[in-house]
């Protein structure tokens, strides 16, 4: 997974051709903790298809607000610069994920 | 199912929190094989907590998180396999009780241990729904680095509500409790109540309620209304926690054991649930505390009644049910002295007729199960088996002459 911040969130998630997987995080979150196999399982099988970068809130906290996430763990899809599609809190499960991304990699 | 896809263990514990993960230790280190089915990290309400200052043994307190690796791994030491997966179905009708996980997973064992603990209870507010994980939150380690030097507005006032409030206002510039109680009351303890009045982060809005939750995409504000004036005034802030209790995450059941009408499972001191082989530990149990240690305690217990079951049950599928030759029961109790007098007796018809009739002795007060299912409810009382099955039944009072002509009948066939 790329690691994404505020340096490059521009360039490595809106600029990026094709779409885009952000897992926002921290490591004080332990949900996100136990998510982040399940996120990188689903790289190994989609990561052909759709790009997948995670963001660690805690040094990149007015990143994550700006892009309106105020709750870990999110995950979100990006197309062309826009969010196109989210998953937070308890919705953010692996099986939600993967439909998710089928659904955008269409 | 296909039985070939169907894992089979002696002990399922369904849910990795402090109940499940003391379950695991205790049975592991029996030697039962046993699984626990977690959904997420094991740790459950727990591994999400900051900050543990009543958990005994660690003075100066403990991290959750910390503490529930170590009860994980503590479980593991003795083989306890830890399988992350959601729970969905459970059928507990047969003698072999089977669970089904949403990741496709089929398995079965003798004895289930259900431990799925509880979660965060919502107001349902408008807003509220729309706006989780947008400002709206429910856990405070998880998402209280956002609101660093923001405002944010926590509903509730219990132990919890309180202590969680405090915490937050570590990151927080400020943290407004909404309290429906009047000025000065609280239902947190003393202790924690006067810290959190001498906490000059903390602001307080008492005899009110948020009826609101407000925000374009992230939270922006609540309406706050005032139960004595009815007044609603509209306060800007960054993020609501909500801490109102918990719900147990039961639904999974669909009523397969039986609950009370909040969904909490009914279970008594052996935490044996209204189903033989079905335990309930921890947080979802019907109990008057719920805590890390109250739910270590009830972990510990339901695996010792578990292993006690399993070992019940096998012995007597081994020696009763499972032979393909008549057997002799006869249920005693040390407290009937009939029973004891008549044992000689008893045992006499079977050594005569050792090779064709088994004598099983089952000490009624022992094994209140088995009576149960047998409806024994005096000792002594004999009961005659042929493949599995009650084929004769003899009620005391009785005589030697009696028992013998009925087990020879038994042994004959006919």
């Amino acid at each position: 997974m790329v690691q994404v911040d505020k340096v490059n969130f521009e360039e490595e998630v809106l600029q990026a051709k094709g779409p885009v997987l952000v897992d926002f995080w921290s490591t004080k979150c332990e949900p996100c903790m136990a998510l982040l196999p399940d996120v990188e399982a689903l790289e190994a099988k989609y990561g052909d298809q759709i790009k997948f970068c995670k963001l660690n809130v805690l040094e990149n906290r007015r990143l994550a607000i700006s892009q309106k996430v105020l709750g870990l763990p999110t995950i979100c899809i990006y197309k062309d610069g826009e969010k196109v599609a989210e998953l937070t809190k308890d919705d953010a499960t692996a099986a939600n994920i993967e439909a998710m991304i089928k659904e955008q990699i269409q | 199912m296909a039985a070939e896809d169907m894992k089979t263990y002696d002990v399922i514990i369904v849910g990795g929190g402090p109940a499940g993960l003391s379950a695991a230790l205790y049975a592991s280190r029996s030697k039962l094989s046993t699984l626990v089915l977690e959904k997420a990290k094991p740790g459950g309400q727990a591994g999400t907590t900051e900050w543990l200052e009543n958990y005994p043994g660690f003075p100066g307190g403990v991290k959750g998180p910390e503490l529930m690796e170590h009860f994980a791994a503590q479980a593991r030491e003795f083989g306890a396999e830890i399988i992350k997966d959601d729970v969905a179905s459970v059928d507990f009708s047969g003698e072999k009780k089977l669970v089904c996980t949403a990741g496709g997973g089929q398995y079965s064992a003798s004895a289930v241990i259900l431990c799925p603990g509880a979660e965060p209870r919502t107001l349902g507010l408008p807003g509220e729904r729309e706006l989780r994980g947008k400002g709206v939150s429910y856990c405070a380690t998880c998402d209280g680095d956002f609101f660093t030097d923001l405002d944010i507005v926590v509903i509730g006032n219990g132990d919890a509500a309180v202590e969680e409030a405090m915490y937050l206002t570590r990151f927080a510039e400020s943290v407004t409790m909404i309290v429906v109680h009047d000025e000065g009351i609280l239902d947190a303890t003393a202790v924690i109540r006067d810290r959190a009045f001498k906490n000059p982060k903390m602001k307080w809005v008492w005899n009110s309620v948020v009826d609101e939750i407000r925000g374009d995409g992230i939270v922006e504000s609540v309406i706050i209304r005032n139960l004595k004036t009815n007044e609603r005034t509209e306060l800007e802030t960054n993020g609501v926690f909500v801490f109102v209790g918990t719900v147990p995450n039961t639904q999974f059941l669909s009523g397969a054991v039986e609950m009370d009408k909040r969904g909490y499972i009914i279970a008594n001191e052996q935490m044996e649930t209204s189903v033989d082989g079905v335990y309930c530990a921890g947080d979802a149990r019907v109990k008057y505390l719920r805590q890390v240690i109250t739910a270590a305690a009830d972990g510990a217990i339901a695996a010792v009644a578990a292993e006690k079951y399993i070992h019940e049950e096998e012995g007597f599928r081994e020696m009763v049910l499972a032979p393909a030759f008549p057997v002799m029961v006869c249920f005693w109790s040390p407290t009937s002295q009939e029973s004891l007098d008549f044992m000689p007796a008893v045992e006499r018809i079977a050594e005569a007729r050792a090779g064709s009739l088994n004598l099983v002795k089952i000490d009624i007060y022992k094994n209140q199960r088995i009576a149960g299912r047998y409806e024994i409810s005096a000792a002594p009382s004999i009961l005659f088996f042929n493949k599995g099955q009650v084929c004769e039944r003899v009620q005391w009072p009785t005589t030697e002459e009696e028992l013998t002509l009925v087990a020879d009948r038994v042994i004959s066939g006919k």
